[in-house]
């Protein structure tokens, strides 16, 4: 068993806690992934590692409900825990085993959207560790729903915030911010976009145009990820990539955006239904439509 | 009693067993098996021992079921194998032990398998449990992997006191017993659990969640951990695809997909939340055992399902029990064809798949006769669902992430058949991460060779 020490609620949907997993916590590195199961019935769901403390034994995983599984996670208070927590999977990001000096003399753009946050979080943070100063935009729908702005204040170089209905900070999609950088004489030598996949498709249309190498990470529907599966499948530059042991991290120019966007849909009416399920408890019945009916 | 035939077994009503996941063969009870074990003529040159890649004394456990003495008969299962219950099922005995039986030259052999399976199911049923023999060593052992070779190995090495831990990267073990085969053919509850649970009694600790190479490396666990030897029997789990258009579609999955699904997520099970896609016409593109599973599993699942193979009936890999399974349970076979393309719909759901037919013609370099396309014979193939199982292969994760072990062009780990020695001091394997995917009976072969290889390291201190 894996025990929750922390458990927060961020914002209206989106939750944060910090989880009991030594041997995770021991080699895991930015960029990476676990699976996390609640208990014997439940779904193997993977999330992108948010943050680690190598002393303590402990990853901070932070999650949106989008379906039955992440509802009843939502439920887990401190001191209860996951049946499962396994990691690190998943390819660390490149920039972690490349010289530093490389690095150094590049200039990184971060643009990280909604619950995206999260993961761009120990990106920025291992940046910040290292000396290298990165420039981050972090969007979201509305101010509510911006994560993590202090832990990411604290680690960023420039930090620019933006909502997409202006309720805080710029008004206006990550896109919008990325196009003013670079109106305004900003150049960068990569950017790292990570967030739902509609954003992420917008982000790498966008610094095509502007010829910034783009990364992205993937988070599809898979189960076991170590490759064994093939679920999480994903055309990337015309070839077939696991997004769990070839990924989750991809150059995002390549990546057949329509086609992990389709594959993303596959069970959404299952995962509907479970959800609405739950949600309503004894009390559903089926009948109102909302699901679609029961069979 | 016809002598030369075998007491048949009782099973499940095909259209009945059609819809549900119960296990189709009931097995012998104590007086079918007595009467089966009569069968048997005791050789003293037993040539079903010489087929058995674990070699059990079959005709010494067969002689104490003819007695009904039906726990010395497990004794004598248990100097061998540690997974009789799950052998008695899933072994191609066809092609082993009952492939050489005296018996089967004029008639039926005697019936092994059934007869192994009715020991180690009646020794469970009545609390019986295998027999911890040596004191511990202190010496400690990783196993990586907890199907059968990793089972195998590190029940033998705990028997010999060694202190052995199991490492698992999925949340049960059991390794393909578990997330591969099927229910209906291997219940989990019932078999694959218990005799798990054997195998701790005998001292094996068995961690789940950590994936070797990612969690912590072969290196690291001999270095920080303190393992002195280490077993990898991580298997071959990686799917293969046909690389045909369309096979990106929804609705298009690998076997493994759907079988781990079904089998380990337990999808089928309304108080399970893992969803799994039930197609109304299923096709499964192979023809190995892992095909049969798949369709066999869509099937229960409510599909029309056809199995599609690119050459006839005489080359299925599959056991003849269970094609001939899948035939009585209603699956169509769709022999010398192969598909060329996988349509969908402008949502990208599979609509269809496009087909051609096949003849055989010269025989190729595995000695099967090659299948080529029959001209202007091109058709498509109602389906909403297509199920890729064509075979699979080592996961990298192992070889990629541990250093100086050498693998071959198939990125199969190369190890000695006899001991599982490797390239690298101290670090054995066998199973299907060294031949690529074979059987579960191979797999335990493999892993007990390399129990012994690793004794005799621990033991002299020095890789011969």
């Amino acid at each position: 068993m894996y025990q929750i020490l922390k458990a927060e609620q961020l914002a209206d949907n989106i939750f944060l806690m910090d989880v009991e997993a030594p041997r995770v916590a021991k080699y895991c590195q930015p960029g990476q992934f676990i699976i996390a199961k609640i208990d014997e019935v439940g779904e193997r769901i993977p999330l992108t590692i948010c943050d680690y403390d190598r002393e303590k034994g402990t990853i901070t995983i932070v999650f949106q409900i989008v379906g039955a599984s992440t509802k009843k996670m939502s439920f887990l208070k401190a001191g209860d825990s996951f049946r499962d927590f396994v990691g690190p999977l998943g390819v660390a990001s490149e920039f972690v085993s490349e010289p530093i000096d490389e690095v150094k003399n590049r200039k990184y753009l971060f643009v990280a959207g909604g619950v995206g946050t999260a993961p761009v979080y120990p990106q920025v943070k291992w940046m910040h560790e290292h000396g290298i100063d990165v420039d981050v935009i972090v969007g979201a729908k509305t101010k509510d729903l911006i994560l993590l702005e202090e832990e990411m204040r604290s680690v960023s170089g420039n930090l620019y915030i933006t909502t997409d209905d202006g309720s805080y900070e710029r008004k206006g999609m990550v896109t919008q911010v990325i196009q003013d950088l670079y109106d305004a004489g900003n150049r960068y030598d990569i950017c790292v976009a990570i967030g739902p996949m509609i954003m992420m498709k917008f982000v790498c249309k966008l610094t095509k145009q502007l010829e910034i190498p783009t990364i992205v990470s993937l988070n599809p529907i898979m189960i076991d990820g170590t490759g064994m599966c093939g679920g999480c499948r994903v055309t990337v530059n015309n070839e077939i990539k696991f997004a769990c042991v070839d990924g989750p991290e991809f150059d995002g120019h390549g990546v057949d955006w329509d086609q992990a966007m389709t594959r993303q849909q596959l069970y959404r009416t299952d995962e509907g239904r479970a959800m609405l399920k739950v949600q309503e408890g004894a009390t559903h019945h089926g009948g109102c439509g909302h699901c679609g009916g029961d069979e | 009693m016809d002598v030369l035939k075998k007491v048949p077994v009782r099973e499940q009503e095909p259209a009945v067993r059609a819809k549900n996941f119960e296990e189709v063969c009931y097995g012998y009870n104590m007086e079918e098996a007595m009467e089966e074990a009569s069968r048997c003529i005791n050789c003293k040159n037993a040539k079903c021992v010489q087929g058995c890649p674990v070699a059990i004394d079959i005709p010494g456990f067969v002689s104490k079921v003819k007695e009904g003495k039906i726990f010395e008969a497990a004794d004598v299962i248990a100097e061998a194998s540690a997974l009789p219950a799950v052998c008695g099922r899933v072994c191609p005995q066809e092609s082993q032990c009952e492939g050489k039986c005296i018996r089967g030259i004029k008639g039926e052999p005697v019936s092994i398998g059934k007869l192994e399976r009715f020991v180690a199911d009646y020794a469970r049923e009545n609390g019986y449990s295998p027999k911890k023999t040596a004191e511990m060593n202190g010496k400690k052992v990783a196993v990586i992997g907890s199907g059968p070779a990793g089972l195998t190995c590190a029940g033998d090495l705990a028997k010999l006191g060694y202190d052995v831990t199991i490492f698992e990267a999925l949340h049960e073990p059991g390794g393909v017993l578990t997330y591969g085969i099927p229910e209906f053919r291997l219940p989990k509850e019932k078999v694959v659990q218990p005799e798990i649970e054997n195998i701790r009694k005998l001292g094996v600790k068995i961690e789940c969640n950590v994936v070797i190479g990612k969690s912590v490396s072969i290196d690291q666990l001999i270095e920080d951990e303190g393992f002195e030897a280490v077993f990898i029997g991580s298997g071959a789990g990686l799917p293969k695809f046909m690389g045909i258009p369309g096979e990106n579609a929804n609705g298009v999955f690998s076997a493994n997909e759907f079988l781990t699904r079904n089998n380990l997520m337990k999808a089928f099970r309304e108080d399970y939340d893992t969803p799994i896609f039930r197609g109304k016409k299923v096709a499964v593109v192979g023809g190995g055992n892992v095909a049969m599973d798949a369709a066999r599993t869509a099937l229960r699942l409510g599909a029309q399902t056809y199995i599609v193979y690119r050459r006839s009936e005489a080359e299925l890999p599959a056991r003849v029990e269970e094609v001939h399974h899948a035939k009585e349970e209603g699956i169509i076979f769709k022999l010398l064809t192969n598909p060329t393309r996988i349509l969908s719909d402008e949502k990208g759901w599979v609509t269809g798949m496009t087909c051609v037919e096949m003849e055989l013609g010269e025989p190729d370099e595995s000695g099967r006769r090659r299948p080529v396309v029959k001209k202007d014979s091109e058709f498509t193939l109602d389906v909403d669902t297509v199920i890729m199982a064509l075979g699979t292969s080592p996961n990298p994760l192992i070889y990629t992430t541990t250093k100086g072990l050498e693998t071959n062009k198939w990125h199969c780990i190369v190890a000695d058949e006899a001991d599982g020695k490797t390239s690298k001091t101290g670090v054995y394997a066998g199973g299907d991460a060294v031949t690529g995917a074979a059987t579960v009976i191979l797999a335990m072969g493999a892993g007990k060779a390399a129990a012994k290889g690793i004794h005799e390291y621990l033991s002299n201190g020095v890789q011969n």
